[in-house]
């Protein structure tokens, strides 16, 4: 008697063309690359597109079949950046062993992390068949996050790179755990705030208009969040530090509705800030790099190479191959923004910024149309922690800001990023696949009065 | 929770107008003034691997950029590199092309020159690589070649400099500095190689890379009479045959300075004529000439002839001076300026000029070694147009100065620069800078008289002759007459 008054179209046929679009970027860009290198479609540009055909089937499939309700637009959207991703660190291997054949080759395992992140995508789908089950597990989450934000301070497995000691050797790889504590972290925090958030909101005094919560409600969540962003300043990454505190004060925001803690995380920024530039080294430099890169030309080149390579681009770009992003210091890894700059253009930078900003939009539709309230705040918790780190890592190249070490999501080579934003995605999917899934049929009895054991 | 999360969307939706905006401003605004930044390897890089247009001398490449394997694309050659170093410049990576025409038409040779913008955009349209267009020089290969060969001749420590010109138009027929360097080395893609290279030119006592023609200026010695007679004629209305104080020295009363001659002779007499004084390079003459005619008279004259100014504007070039010090001349000061002697100094170039001028019925042609500039498909851009700068004397006391200088050819001190069957006028220089070196020769000449073609200044600045034996007439008129029979095909 009573059906659904809408049911959500599945749209997995639209997902499906997307897919093919967006494995026809990837392929055109790698083959662009080869014919702007070297003069030839490269011969391996078969072996790239049958893989990524491969990954790209795969994934549809696994969607189709274990989460058929899930969002028909944001696989494609990250299957076109990885594609892309995995073209332009293609293009620079070949440019770096231009000038030095020894150097090592980012593509292959690049290709290789995105079919674990794949895998890792898949197995959140199959896994988690209700994200609601990671409720549960709060405070496993809260702890792993912890763990894994102490092992690279481990010796023996924890590595220093560039000054920041926040990778582990685990055999041949060497891997971000930071990435990996923060979806834990967001999923301790959700957990936590749903729990927690009209005690949070409603309990407490009430000081210079602001109603401070009790101290044994925020307690958890304040120490969770102040170790892993100690843990951090300890490790010298500026950017997860950055990124952690505003998940933080985002899914406070949302969880409790109340704006005055944005206004306390706005003040507790800055002042955090003024303390990191007046006690760290790193951070002053990176300040004043930001201030006036010009100043310190030898000092600031990474800053300045990926201007220059953003200019040389101009507006509609060098092409695929035919600039010079291999200039600027690991322009495949945090300066690949500046290398799409460079060799797509304008027009191609604003292209991949409008796919990220395509992929924060899906992700909190989803949390809007969640109906429980974990998903809900999950879902926007890592998609505005995704748009909060697109910004912080591509505002810093370009220099809108001062530039923080993070990783650009699903280009930058890098495997633990991918892995991971693999693994946010399989979550949004799962709650959204979740959300739109028309509500199990309740079936209804003609003699439902007569099987009434005990009358109303 | 929908309404944060709304608002957060707006927030995220900020974020995002933001790197856009400041993408824009970078890419866009900003690109231009970033492109232009010192350090940009990307447009040295762009620039280095590009077509960049030849240098040619009577239509064969002095400058050109060929095919090269590496990651540049092209590679620069100077085919006869060390010859035309003072005029080309270079083109290296590392130290850019700021010297000669590499420099001053590089907007023409990279093809980034405004007249050559439909070609760019016929380029980008159709894919192709951007080239630059080509740049011929007025030099006479010949005349070069010769000028040259006539220093290396003088022994390979020889430091010195040749300036021929065409008196009627500017044009620089030859060019030539001893020594000169390889401009090979410095655009060679071996970046360690340019590196030495570069140390040692740049540290070598002997500066190779000073183009001595047209930067050195030095006392120009007894050429510098040619000024003083061109004064003398203007300003006291002389005549060839009137006369001049000569005998073996001039004296000032109140000191005991005397002005001899060079070798010590009387010059054949006291009084003589002005035309003698010349002939014979008489320093008591010239020095009495420079007491009468007056420093600010005889500083004019200069100035006339092109002195305090730098009319070549395509090569790097220093002016050249009458007298630095901005106060009267002592008697003694103006007496040895007037011989070129004292504080004047001038280039190779300017004295050519002077000649030039003397040749050419008193009118100063500007200086000029680029003749035509074409774009890549050869349609000309630009033909360089003679420029008269100014009239330093009448062409009745031109023609005047000329006969005086034939005759100095024919039967005076320059007849090392006699050619038989043509007309040359000529004068000789020695001059003193300091007792502790060898004196400077110099010698200047022009021919042929009634339609001049070629004006030549040469000057030897050391060699490893004995200083006894260094003189204008000796060192550098062979060198001059070789130039002007090399212009004019005898």
């Amino acid at each position: 008697m009573t059906t659904p008054a809408w049911v959500p179209r599945k749209r997995r046929g639209a997902e499906f063309f997307l897919t093919v679009l967006a494995v026809t970027i990837g392929i055109s860009a790698y083959a662009a690359v080869g014919l702007g290198v070297e003069g030839t479609i490269p011969g391996d540009t078969y072996k790239l597109g049958f893989a990524l055909i491969v990954v790209a089937v795969a994934t549809h499939l696994i969607v189709r079949r274990v989460a058929p309700y899930a969002d028909p637009v944001l696989v494609p959207l990250v299957i076109a950046l990885n594609g892309l991703g995995l073209a332009m660190i293609y293009r620079l291997d070949l440019g770096r062993q231009q000038v030095n054949a020894d150097r090592q080759a980012f593509a292959n395992g690049q290709l290789v992390w995105t079919a674990i992140g794949i895998a890792a995508f898949a197995a959140i789908l199959i896994l988690v068949r209700d994200h609601r089950r990671l409720q549960t597990l709060t405070y496993t989450f809260g702890a792993v996050a912890i763990l894994l934000l102490i092992l690279p301070l481990m010796p023996g497995i924890g590595r220093t790179i560039n000054g920041a000691r926040i990778w582990i050797n685990l055999g041949p790889f060497s891997f971000q755990p930071g990435e990996a504590a923060k979806v834990c972290l967001a999923i301790f925090f959700a957990g936590y705030l749903v729990v927690k958030r009209d005690a949070l909101a409603l309990a407490g005094r009430r000081i210079a208009g602001i109603d401070l919560p009790r101290g044994r409600d925020l307690g958890p969540i304040l120490a969770g969040w102040l170790i892993s962003v100690g843990i951090l300043i300890f490790q010298r990454d500026l950017g997860s530090s950055l990124l952690f505190f505003g998940l933080f004060v985002v899914m406070l925001y949302v969880a409790t509705e109340r704006a005055g803690w944005l206004v306390v995380g706005a003040v507790l920024f800055v002042l955090g800030a003024y303390f990191g530039y007046l006690a760290f080294g790193h951070v002053r430099v990176r300040f004043d790099a930001w201030l006036d890169p010009f100043g310190d030309p030898d000092r600031n080149g990474q800053i300045i190479n990926g201007l220059f390579g953003l200019a040389h681009g101009g507006v509609l770009g060098q092409g695929w191959g035919l600039g010079s992003p291999q200039l600027t210091p690991f322009s495949f890894s945090d300066f690949i923004a500046a290398s799409m700059g460079e060799e797509l253009g304008l027009a191609g930078l604003m292209a991949i910024l409008m796919i990220y900003g395509l992929i924060v939009e899906r992700g909190l539709r989803i949390a809007l149309t969640c109906r429980d309230a974990f998903g809900k705040l999950l879902a926007a918790g890592l998609a505005f922690s995704f748009a909060l780190q697109v910004f912080v890592v591509i505002g810093g190249v370009t220099r809108l800001i001062p530039l923080t070490g993070l990783t650009t999501p699903f280009m930058a080579q890098g495997g633990s990023s991918i892995v991971m934003n693999w693994v946010i995605i399989g979550l949004l999917l799962r709650i959204s696949d979740q959300t739109r899934r028309p509500a199990p049929e309740i079936s209804t009895f003609e003699h439902d009065e007569e099987t009434q054991v005990v009358k109303r | 929770m929908n309404r944060p999360i709304r608002n957060i969307a707006i927030a995220a939706l900020v974020l995002f107008m933001a790197l856009l905006v400041n993408v824009n401003y970078v890419q866009f605004v900003q690109a231009d003034s970033l492109n232009a930044k010192t350090g940009n390897k990307r447009v040295i890089n762009e620039e280095f691997s590009r077509d960049r247009g030849p240098i040619l001398v009577s239509g064969k490449p002095i400058a050109e950029s060929v095919k090269s394997k590496d990651e540049y694309k092209f590679q620069r050659r100077y085919p006869d590199g060390k010859l035309y170093a003072p005029i080309t410049g270079y083109f290296s990576y590392i130290f850019g092309n700021d010297r000669g025409i590499e420099n001053t038409e590089n907007g023409v040779l990279s093809g980034s020159d405004n007249r050559l913008f439909v070609n760019r955009v016929v380029d980008l349209v159709s894919n192709k690589q951007p080239k630059g267009g080509s740049v011929e020089l007025t030099i006479d290969p010949l005349a070069q070649k010769t000028a040259a060969s006539g220093l290396e001749a003088l022994g390979e420590d020889t430091k010195g400099a040749v300036a021929a010109i065409d008196p009627q138009t500017g044009a620089i027929l030859a060019m030539v500095t001893q020594p000169s360097y390889n401009p090979n080395r410095l655009a060679s893609h071996d970046f360690s190689e340019v590196q030495k290279a570069w140390e040692q030119l740049t540290t070598s006592p002997n500066r190779p890379m000073s183009n001595r023609a047209a930067q050195e200026v030095l006392p120009p010695g007894s050429t510098f009479k040619l000024v003083t007679a061109a004064a003398a004629l203007e300003n006291l209305d002389m005549d060839p045959s009137d006369k001049v104080k000569g005998g073996r020295s001039l004296s000032f009363p109140g000191t005991s300075f005397k002005l001899p001659n060079q070798d010590g002779g009387n010059c054949g007499g006291d009084p003589i004529t002005l035309e003698r004084a010349l002939n014979v390079s008489c320093n008591v003459s010239f020095g009495s000439l420079a007491l009468k005619i007056g420093q600010e008279k005889l500083a004019e004259q200069a100035e006339k002839f092109g002195f305090g100014t730098t009319p070549l504007t395509q090569l790097p070039s220093n002016a050249s001076r009458f007298a630095p010090v901005d106060r009267p001349l002592e008697r003694t000061e103006l007496a040895l300026s007037g011989i070129g002697q004292f504080e004047v100094a001038a280039t190779p170039l300017q004295m050519a000029m002077v000649t030039a001028a003397v040749a050419n019925d008193g009118n100063v042609m500007k200086p000029y070694v680029v003749k035509t500039v074409r774009s890549p498909n050869l349609s000309i851009l630009d033909q360089a147009k003679p420029e008269r700068i100014s009239e330093a004397m009448s062409p009745s006391n031109a023609a005047k100065l000329r006969r005086m200088l034939i005759s100095t050819v024919d039967v005076g001190t320059a007849t090392s620069a006699r050619i038989p069957g043509v007309e040359v006028g000529g004068k000789t220089g020695t001059a003193q800078s300091t007792p502790d070196r060898p004196p400077y020769a110099w010698f200047v000449a022009f021919a042929p008289a009634d339609n001049p073609k070629v004006a030549v200044a040469v000057l030897v600045e050391s060699t490893d002759i004995g200083r006894d034996e260094i003189s204008g007439g000796r060192l550098a008129g062979p060198i001059a007459r070789a130039v002007i029979e090399a212009v004019l095909g005898k």
